[in-house]
Order: C-alpha cells, then sequence, then structure tokens
C-alpha cells in the first residue's frame, strides 16, 4: 500500500481517526481496491465504525492487487500522527502512508512546511477482516439532516449522560435520556427534546419505533460530519437491531453501527413513551397552552388540615385540597407513582433485561472485496477478530 | 401549590441564568422559596454545610414576563422547594437563544420544576426542548428553618475591592494555608492575612470606603459608632467557603460589601439592582 493525502483532506482523515477513537481501542486498516477502509469495534462488540477512503480522495493510491493486506495498531498511535487537529490544517501540506514491508511497519510521513517532516513507524499486528453486515436500504426508518441538528441536539444532554431514546411519528422525532435504573428516576433530570419533521432534509418513517442508543458514538460522529459539514442519515428499524448513522460523500463514506437496547427491556419503556407522547398527542401548539391547572401538585398536608381547610380557600384550591386528600393523605405528591408502580409489578415477572446486543460475531471472513464496504443483504451477522467468540 | 413563570426576554434570561449558575457554584442543593413577589435560593447554616450559608432574593418582576403562583394556602402563599442548582443550570445554559422560556411547577415521575423552551429553527414549527428537574416539596412544619436570616450585628462593614483581585489574592494563599483571617477597621482597611509556620502572608487594602448603615444597622444604640475607627475586627475562616464564593461569581455586583463580627462570621453581601445574594462564612478559631 502507498497513498498520499493532501490539503484540507488530511484533516479529513485526521477527524475520521478520532472520531473512530470514540469506538474501540485499535484500529483495523484494509487497504482495498475500491478504497482505503478504517474500522473499529468497540470491546463489548455493541459498536462498529467504518470509514472508506475511496482512491480519489488521496492524490496517489495504490494498492498492491492480489496481495491483501490487513492489519490493526492501537489506535492511540496513530492518533499522535494528528495530534493536534488545529495546528495540522497549518502546517501539514501532505500526509504519506506506505506499508514498509521488510521492517513490518506502516509508515506515516507528515510533510509540514519550512520542508519539516515527521515520520511515525507504527507496528502493527496482522488481523481478520472486520465487518458488521448490515443493509442500510432495509431500514424502516431513514432520516437525513444536516449534522447541525443533531449536534444542537444532543448539545441538551449532560456529557455524562450514557444513553439517548429516539422516538418517531409520522411526523415528529422525540430524542429524551434514557435512564436505566427506576430508583434513580427521582433524583435524574429528564431531558426531552422534539423536532418536527421539516427540519430533516428526509424523514420517512414506516414503524413508530423507539430505539435506545449510546450518546458517545453518535457524539463522536457528529463530530466527523460537522467538520467536513456532510449530511448524517440515521436508519433504524426496531429495539434490539442496530441503528446505523452515516455519513457520505462522493469520495468517502461513514457507517456507524450501533446496538440498541433490546425489545424486552425496551418494551415497557416503549409502552411508557407511548403513554407519555403519543396517547395523548401533543398538540403542536403545546408550548403556548398553559392551562395551568394541569400543573397542580399534590397539596402538602404536613400542616393540621384543620385551619388551612377551614380557611377561605378559592374554590380552585378547594377543588384541589378534596381531590388530593385521600390520596395524598400520608405520601405527599406519590399519586401517579403509585400507579406505575403497578405496572411495574405486573411487568417484574420478566428478568431485567437492560442488555445491548452484541452485534457481532467473530468469524473468518474470505477476502473478498464485495464483502468489505459494501452493505451485504444477508441477514447472518459476521465480523471477525483473533478469537472466536461465537454468541 | 401552582407555579408557572414565563421568560420571553433574551437578557432576562442569561441575567437568571447567570444567577443560578452563581448559586450552583455555591452548594449543591438548596431551598428555593417561591412568593408573589420574590424567589429566594436559600441555605441554612446546617454543620453539614460546613455552617455556611445563603441567601439570595431575586424579585420576580425583574425577570419573569409572566409569574403565577398560588401557594399552600392562602395564609401562607408560599412555595418552598428543595432543588439542585446545578440541574437548573444546566437547562438553562442550553436555552440561551431560545424564544421563550417557561418554567413550572409539574408533576411527573415526581414533583419537578420543568423548564420548558422554544427554540428558533429554520423550520415553520419551532423546537420545543423540556428539561424535568425533580425538586422535594418542603413540608410547611420545615419552613422556619429558611427564613431570612438576620444581619448579624457586625463589629465592622466595609466594601470589598473588586472581586477578581481578591480571588486572584486568596487563590494564591490558598496554596499555602488552609485558613484565612480577614480582618477590616472602620477606616476603610482590610487585610487577608495567612500564617503557617513557614510564612506569614498579608495583603493591605486601603480607602475601601465603610458602607454609612444608618440606625437601624447601628444596634443597641451602634457599639460601631463608639468603635474605635482604627480597630480590626477579625474572623479565621475556612479559605475554600471564601475561594468557592469568590470562583462561582457571575452575577457582576454593583456594590460588595462584607460584614465582619469580630471572631465569629463574615457576611458578605453582593447587590446588582434587582438581585441580593448574601453569604455567611462562620468563623473559626
Amino acid at each position: 500500500m502507498d497513498c498520499v493525502v493532501t490539503g484540507g483532506n488530511v484533516k479529513v482523515l485526521a477527524k475520521a481517526i478520532h472520531s473512530l477513537s470514540r469506538i474501540g481501542d485499535e484500529l483495523y486498516v484494509e487497504p482495498q481496491e475500491d478504497g482505503l477502509a478504517l474500522r473499529s469495534v468497540n470491546s463489548s462488540r455493541s459498536a462498529y465504525a467504518c470509514f472508506l477512503f475511496a482512491p480519489l480522495f488521496f492524490s496517489r493510491y495504490t494498492v498492491h492487487s492480489g496481495h491483501t493486506f490487513r492489519c490493526k495498531m492501537a489506535i492511540k498511535s496513530v492518533q499522535a500522527v494528528f495530534r493536534s487537529l488545529a495546528s495540522l490544517e497549518k502546517t501539514v501540506e501532505k500526509c504519506h502512508i506506505e506499508l514498509d514491508d521488510q521492517n513490518n511497519r506502516l509508515t506515516f510521513t507528515l510533510h509540514c512546511k519550512h520542508g519539516l517532516m515527521k515520520t511515525h513507524n507504527l507496528s502493527f499486528q496482522d488481523s481478520e477482516s472486520l465487518q458488521a453486515v448490515f443493509d442500510k436500504d432495509s431500514y424502516a426508518n431513514v432520516f437525513r439532516s444536516n449534522p447541525r441538528l443533531l449536534v444542537d441536539t444532543v448539545m441538551h444532554f449532560p456529557p455524562s449522560l450514557e444513553e439517548v431514546t429516539v422516538s418517531v411519528s409520522d411526523e415528529r422525532m422525540w430524542v429524551r435520556n434514557h435512564v436505566e435504573e427506576e430508583g434513580d428516576q427521582s433524583k435524574a433530570m429528564l431531558t426531552e427534546l422534539c423536532l418536527a419533521s421539516d427540519e430533516f432534509d428526509h424523514f420517512a418513517v414506516q414503524a413508530h419505533n423507539s430505539v435506545t442508543f449510546c450518546l458517545k458514538e453518535l457524539r463522536g460522529l457528529l463530530v466527523f460530519a460537522e467538520s467536513t459539514g456532510l449530511p448524517m442519515s440515521m436508519y433504524f428499524d426496531e429495539p434490539g437491531s442496530p441503528v446505523v448513522l452515516s455519513v457520505t460523500d462522493s469520495v468517502l463514506e461513514g457507517n456507524f453501527v450501533l446496538a440498541t437496547l433490546s425489545d424486552d427491556s425496551n418494551h415497557r419503556k416503549k409502552n411508557n413513551s407511548r403513554g407519555a407522547h403519543t396517547l395523548p398527542p401533543p398538540p403542536p401548539d403545546d408550548f403556548m397552552n398553559d392551562d395551568i391547572d394541569s400543573y397542580l401538585i399534590a397539596m402538602d398536608t404536613s400542616v393540621a388540615p384543620g385551619p388551612s381547610a377551614t380557611g377561605p380557600p378559592t374554590p380552585q384550591l378547594a377543588d384541589s385540597i378534596c381531590s388530593k386528600q385521600t390520596a395524598a393523605a400520608s405520601h405527599r405528591t406519590r399519586l401517579h407513582s403509585e400507579e406505575e408502580e403497578e405496572d411495574k409489578t405486573t411487568d417484574s415477572g420478566r428478568p431485567p433485561n437492560k442488555k445491548f446486543c452484541s452485534l457481532f460475531f467473530g468469524s473468518v471472513l474470505p477476502p473478498s472485496p464485495q464483502m468489505s464496504t459494501q452493505p451485504v443483504s444477508s441477514q447472518q451477522v459476521l465480523a471477525s477478530d483473533s478469537e472466536d467468540d461465537v454468541q | 401549590m401552582k407555579f408557572r413563570g414565563k421568560i420571553l426576554d433574551i437578557a432576562c434570561l442569561n441575567h437568571f441564568t447567570r444567577v443560578i449558575t452563581t448559586i450552583s457554584k455555591l452548594t449543591k442543593t438548596c431551598v428555593l422559596r417561591l412568593t408573589p413577589d420574590n424567589l429566594f435560593f436559600v441555605l441554612s447554616g446546617k454543620v453539614a454545610n460546613g455552617g455556611v450559608s445563603m441567601w439570595c432574593e431575586l424579585s420576580q418582576a425583574n425577570f419573569f414576563d409572566e409569574y403565577q403562583m398560588e401557594g399552600v394556602s392562602p395564609e401562607d402563599n408560599e412555595i418552598c422547594l428543595e432543588v439542585t442548582p446545578e440541574n437548573l443550570s444546566r437547562a438553562l445554559k442550553t436555552l440561551q437563544n431560545a424564544k421563550a422560556v417557561k418554567v413550572k411547577l409539574t408533576k411527573k415521575h415526581c414533583p419537578c420544576l420543568t423548564i420548558a423552551a422554544e427554540l428558533p429553527t429554520l423550520s415553520s414549527i419551532n423546537r420545543v426542548v423540556t428539561h424535568d428537574v425533580p425538586v422535594d416539596v418542603i413540608p410547611r412544619r420545615l419552613w422556619n428553618e429558611f427564613k431570612e436570616p438576620s444581619m448579624p450585628d457586625f463589629d465592622v462593614s466595609i466594601y470589598l475591592p473588586p472581586l477578581k483581585t481578591l480571588k486572584n489574592i486568596v487563590d494564591r494563599m490558598k496554596n499555602l494555608s488552609n485558613f484565612l483571617v480577614m480582618e477590616a477597621n472602620l477606616s476603610g482597611e482590610m487585610n487577608l492575612k495567612i500564617e503557617t509556620d513557614l510564612v506569614s502572608v498579608t495583603t493591605h487594602f486601603k480607602d475601601l470606603g465603610n458602607p454609612p448603615w444608618g440606625d437601624e444597622a447601628s444596634q443597641d444604640g451602634g457599639p460601631s459608632q463608639s468603635r474605635d475607627p482604627e480597630d480590626m475586627a477579625q474572623a479565621r475562616v475556612d479559605i475554600r467557603k471564601l475561594q468557592q464564593f469568590l470562583m462561582g461569581q457571575q452575577v457582576n455586583p454593583s456594590k460588595a460589601m462584607c460584614n465582619i463580627v469580630h471572631e465569629r462570621v463574615v457576611h458578605l453581601i453582593l447587590l446588582h439592582e434587582d438581585v441580593s445574594l448574601q453569604y455567611f462564612i462562620p468563623a473559626v478559631a
């Protein structure tokens, strides 16, 4: 392999490596006929990411046909080559990536201004091909938007938040934070954002589902999408089946495949979300509708009820006292949560299943060029690594 | 109990956010008291808080375009909530370009202050964000813990030097010692001192001026008036508490004052038109 990246594309390559570093610790490098593939997978194999840079992305791109080469290396060492993204743009004129057969090294040479040259010789391990199988065309729900929309969306969630739940209807998308333990719920801040379909470039919904997936990887790809200004697409079906995030350009393609919480655990969540959002369909101008009575909180009854109840309350207040007196006699403001608890007990027959399904199973893939980055239509899910951890 | 407020003006929103962010730097949890005219953020000086107490008073009319509340009862027309200012601050910070922000008391999975905002978009429909910040409703029998602290019978009251200067000095002193002695007199002088076995450092300020408190403040015939103007009143305080107060400052006060009760307490007051923030740091022996 011998390839040269020049100008602004060096930064694009660097950004891609940085967003891959959000996924896993190792970078899988595979020079193919149709371009250079860079991939990564996380340790629990619930997230997979792949960038394919077409030969046209490079100012020179040669692979030795007939002799396939694949390797993996620590992503940290590759990141170190492109350490400072800010100075990269100003100083680096071209980047030369070459396989040094004799020493078994992958050589990154940065040609900087003023004739400065930085060479990094990185050691690597041979590896099998890493490939998740997914077919973007088969997904029921497809969205595409400017990355800015999603950047503005995730901005509302705290950096510590791990997972978000995305629900869709024909016209809207709701994004909210996923709170894992019921016990935590009372303390956790819940954030919800509603996006209208016309904020998207493309909004196609066939299945009114909600899926829960990790925010970290989404943020990772967003950094890339935002810096390159490429529109970002999102594909998903149902809880438990992976969500695909992708950016595409004429010379590059990036796909992030993320596991979603499986149906079992999501079922209830989904019901909840139904209850919360779809059953009483939020009127479009919900924001402006302000019936203050609907925001009534149960009376605090810790003071002897006598004086406050016999006082001259306004009619509304009297109402509220009557309605709450029975329910909120001892437990303040727990009315609603009791109902919820009932739901839970009926549901609790199921073992709590909060696990993400692993997407990828170890297997050796024949080195066929079509298999490598093209979406494969079979339902079999493949990926490979040195260890054979078949599910 | 009902509460609903709406902020339309972006400058008000900004200001409100800054006040809450300042409070979030001072304490993890505090009590929000809502009355028909004011919002109060209160931290009572319990041992768990390190004896520090706080009182922040906002006039609702200066922030909210609409403000409706109905307290527990007509006689006790107040609402008292325990809140995490950090959550409120985080929610508000992401809404700085909102067209309108509503804050309301709601009952979701638990009592919440719901902050809902309408964000501008390119599309015809606005983007709506809601943050449900869980709160605890404080029962009326505990309300008396959250009354306004009475002005301590101070020995010396003095205007503070620019807070930024103060912060820089305290930050440096923090590296040398855990305790700092604040002392001031009635002729506009204030000293910040640290003393350890190895080093003594003092920063002197002069010509700071002493606020005229009038008759009502000079308690019991005014011990402060009979006081020798050169005589220093001092208090030794935990330097971290003072640092915390200076660090979180986002209010840009028009007046900053400090009252010292000799060897008892340091009472810091920030005034900014419609906002007043008081912070009490107990002296340690």
